[in-house]
């Protein structure tokens, strides 16, 4: 099978992220429990008149597949005529449009099922994101969403790259969003799933604390099945597993995965983790470390997008850049970084639940 | 890499039926399934029909002999036993070493329990019972049917709105194309929830009568629930096995209409070009289609824009069609894959099922559904070899899928 390309990237984040040509020059670090993205200049990539209308997630959906487009060398003008169009769109997203969702959840039961507009309930749906975005493309091609916990992403990039392989599309415009709200915020801390104080998130992974911090964002990637001029990198593969028994699980899933692609731990030049912080679950990434990447230069990305269902979308976005650019940005590194860099791991599980690796390379 | 992908096991809940044999009973009987609200609370009870599952969630808990009553949601339930009948009739042992996936499709996933959360949550911020929310997501249902199952390699979700489950045939069809699975489990679930009840309230399609598919007077959809699943194997697998198939699936197409977030082009472009794409794949010729088991919602909009798509499609030569949801009501997310069942039991049984509710024709249209069951008209073949099926939803999603019949001899080959 031919190479397939990231030919493009846009993401919307807590960072500075939506100019590639500066690449994560200064990193924002905050004194926080969750943390929200930075919203561009949407009036750049909506019409005015549908912004107000528009739901967050759709927003930073739409901003971050457009930025995403110019990237990959269509110019600004062309993508916002809807003269260029992909193949396909597929998305990834854990909650969907939780905003929306809460917003006709809410008068619904407050008004008793009466007086309801559906303008939330349209905009509701989980693939209203890849819907929107089509809409303004004019794409007609092939459009889905998957909606798979801490997998929603790696599904969607799965999906773009088999029907790659299969010839049905040669090239596909791939997401992932996640949205934070403050009722998603309240509720998922009484779940546990966030760290009781305000920790510096520099610092994340020195904080004892239980939980992490929470996070959002979107992050686009345009994939064709040849090189560019403005190609990151080489997307050689995805695996993504539930559930695994033991640590010797994940290890043995890590060298079946390389193994795929010819390769053994150790020709990884750097294994970029999703260690979020939260001790309880960190130790797996720790385990898998000392059982096949002990002299490996390593790195980790939740200190910039905090943790969320699709955040392995921002550790893509960032493996694609270091390849791109050759740099290993000082505060994602948790070792010495790696002399060259020609092979990037991405290893990240959602709660110890949903676990998923992604290989890229240097095109 | 298996160029065909073989349909082994099929496994239905839905309005007219508990299983397989109880929903084709009745399809033969043209038996509706649309009835009174009895599920929950709302100001819409004596109001709107629903096509609901005749068993309550108690009664599921016990018959699938779980002890997750605190947790399971409706669409998780629905979900196990659907999928749970497939996979004994297809009849495989999960240690058989075999590559097993579950792809599943849901719009609502756990709302029915969100619901209640949300009740309490909004009077208090410490309120509601976090037991109802943490299975809000749409990926859980997925993860308790895969456990059920005993599946890890290759689990996933996918909510395209009521185009879903198709598309969970799609991708599961691709995954054994490109030998990432041997065999998977695909197909969705949705329960009905008073937020899709009132959602699709405001939107002021659905029709207090009980749906009318394709009929000039028309008012819009009712909404159902359920869940069905197939198994889907590669030929390596089949043949090793000496499987029983009850059928191929042999093309598939996805477009995306591009024209609102919720309403149909007038031209049904995004209709024309999935049952396009599911044509050609197919290598069929247009001719060859025995039978179209449509989307037919019952909406002014989709029946409309349908209708022109096949009719463009087609030309003068529409293959005999019918809309099963006055059977079924809509079941959103599981609506692909129950019309999927009911695709290939009228490929089994060579019957096409009718189109109820159907009197009067659209005046926009040339083509008018089979509305009675009649198993000697001249113009139903016998033989029903290639069926399509139609499955849209809101995003402008627009899924075609084609089904067909397989000889023994031709999988020997």
């Amino acid at each position: 099978m031919n190479n397939i390309y990231i030919n493009g990237s846009g993401n919307v984040s807590p960072q500075a992220t939506t100019d590639n040509r500066h690449f994560l020059e200064n990193p924002l670090s905050f004194e926080v429990r969750r943390l929200k993205c930075i919203d561009p200049d949407y009036k750049r990539f909506i019409p005015a008149e549908q912004i107000r209308r528009m739901g967050r997630i759709i927003r930073m959906g739409i901003a971050a597949s457009k930025l995403c487009l110019e990237d990959a060398g269509f110019g600004a003008a062309a993508v916002s005529a809807g003269e260029f169009v992909p193949d396909a769109i597929i998305t990834g997203t854990g909650l969907g449009c939780v905003e929306e969702t809460e917003k006709f959840l809410t008068s619904m039961i407050r008004n008793k099922e009466e007086f309801l507009t559906p303008t939330a309930f349209i905009q509701s749906t989980h693939n209203t994101v890849a819907g929107q975005i089509a809409l303004m493309l004019k794409c007609h091609g092939y459009n889905f969403t998957y909606v798979h916990r801490g997998v929603s992403f790696e599904s969607a990039l799965t999906d773009a790259m088999t029907q790659m392989q299969l010839g049905e599309i040669s090239n596909a415009l791939v997401g992932g969003s996640d949205e934070l709200t403050a009722n998603s915020f309240a509720i998922t801390s009484r779940l546990g799933l966030w760290k009781q104080n305000p920790v510096n998130t520099f610092n994340l992974l020195n904080d004892h604390q239980r939980g992490s911090v929470a996070g959002e964002g979107s992050a686009f990637f345009f994939l064709e099945d040849h090189q560019t001029a403005c190609s990151q990198a080489i997307l050689n593969g995805v695996t993504m597993f539930l559930n695994p028994s033991s640590p010797q699980e994940i290890s043995s899933r890590v060298r079946d995965f390389l193994a795929v692609h010819q390769l053994n731990p150790g020709d990884i030049d750097l294994v970029l983790m999703g260690l979020n912080g939260d001790p309880r679950t960190d130790i797996l990434y720790h385990d898998l470390v000392e059982s096949d990447f002990p002299l490996t230069s390593l790195g980790y990305f939740k200190n910039l997008s905090g943790e969320y269902h699709t955040a392995s979308a921002f550790a893509t976005w960032l493996a694609a850049m270091m390849l791109k650019t050759q740099t290993v940005p000082e505060v994602i590194q948790i070792n010495k970084p790696p002399a060259r860099l020609e092979k990037v791991l991405i290893y990240n599980h959602f709660q110890g639940k949903n676990h998923a690796f992604i290989l890229l390379s240097r095109p | 890499m298996s160029k065909r992908v073989y349909i082994t096991g099929i496994g239905i809940v839905c309005a007219i039926g508990n299983d397989v044999p109880e929903t084709l009973l009745s399809l033969l009987a043209a038996r509706s399934g649309i009835g009174k609200i009895t599920l929950f609370d709302t100001i819409h009870k004596d109001v709107l029909p629903l096509a609901e599952v005749k068993m309550s969630t108690s009664r599921l808990l016990q018959e699938l002999e779980h002890t997750g009553a605190k947790y399971l949601t409706r669409t998780a339930l629905l979900g196990m036993k659907a999928a749970g009948e497939a996979v004994r009739s297809a009849g495989f042992r999960k240690t058989d070493g075999y590559k097993t996936g579950l792809i599943s499709a849901t719009t609502v996933g756990g709302m029915d329990r969100s619901e209640d959360f949300y009740a309490g949550f909004l009077e208090n911020p410490a309120g509601g019972r976090l037991i109802d929310i943490i299975n809000h997501d749409c990926g859980d249902s997925t993860e308790r049917i895969a456990d059920f199952l005993g599946i890890k390699d290759f689990v996933t979700t996918i909510s395209t709105a009521c185009s879903s489950s198709v598309n969970a045939i799609m991708l599961g069809s691709n995954l054994i194309k490109t030998g990432q699975l041997d065999r998977v489990v695909v197909g969705g679930s949705d329960s009905v929830t008073k937020f899709t009840l009132n959602g699709f309230n405001t939107l002021m399609i659905l029709d207090k009568t009980g749906c009318h598919p394709f009929d000039e007077n028309r008012a819009g959809l009712t909404l159902g629930e359920g869940a069905a699943y197939l198994v889907l194997e590669s030929e390596a697998c089949v043949m090793a096995g000496h499987k029983k198939v009850l059928g191929e699936v042999s093309g598939y197409g996805n477009a995306n209409d591009a024209f609102h977030q919720t309403a149909s082009s007038p031209d049904g472009t995004g209709a024309f070009l999935a049952m396009s794409k599911a044509l050609k794949m197919s290598g069929l010729d247009s001719a060859e289609i025995d039978y179209i088991n449509v989307h037919g919602t019952g909406t002014q909009n989709n029946d409309l824009s349908e209708g022109i798509a096949m009719e463009r499609l087609f030309g003068e030569h529409v293959p005999p069609f019918s809309s099963t949801k006055g059977f079924t009501g809509h079941t959103l997310g599981a609506a692909g894959a129950v019309e999927a069942v009911i695709s290939i039991l009228s490929i089994e049984h060579g019957v096409i099922f009718p189109n109820l509710n159907f009197t009067t024709p659209m005046k926009e249209l040339r083509i008018r559904p089979v509305s009675a069951l009649n198993l000697g008209h001249a113009q139903i073949p016998h033989e029903i070899r290639h069926v399509l099926s139609n499955s849209f939803g809101f995003g402008g999603n627009n899924s075609s899928i084609i089904f067909s019949k397989c000889e023994a001899k031709s999988i020997e080959q």
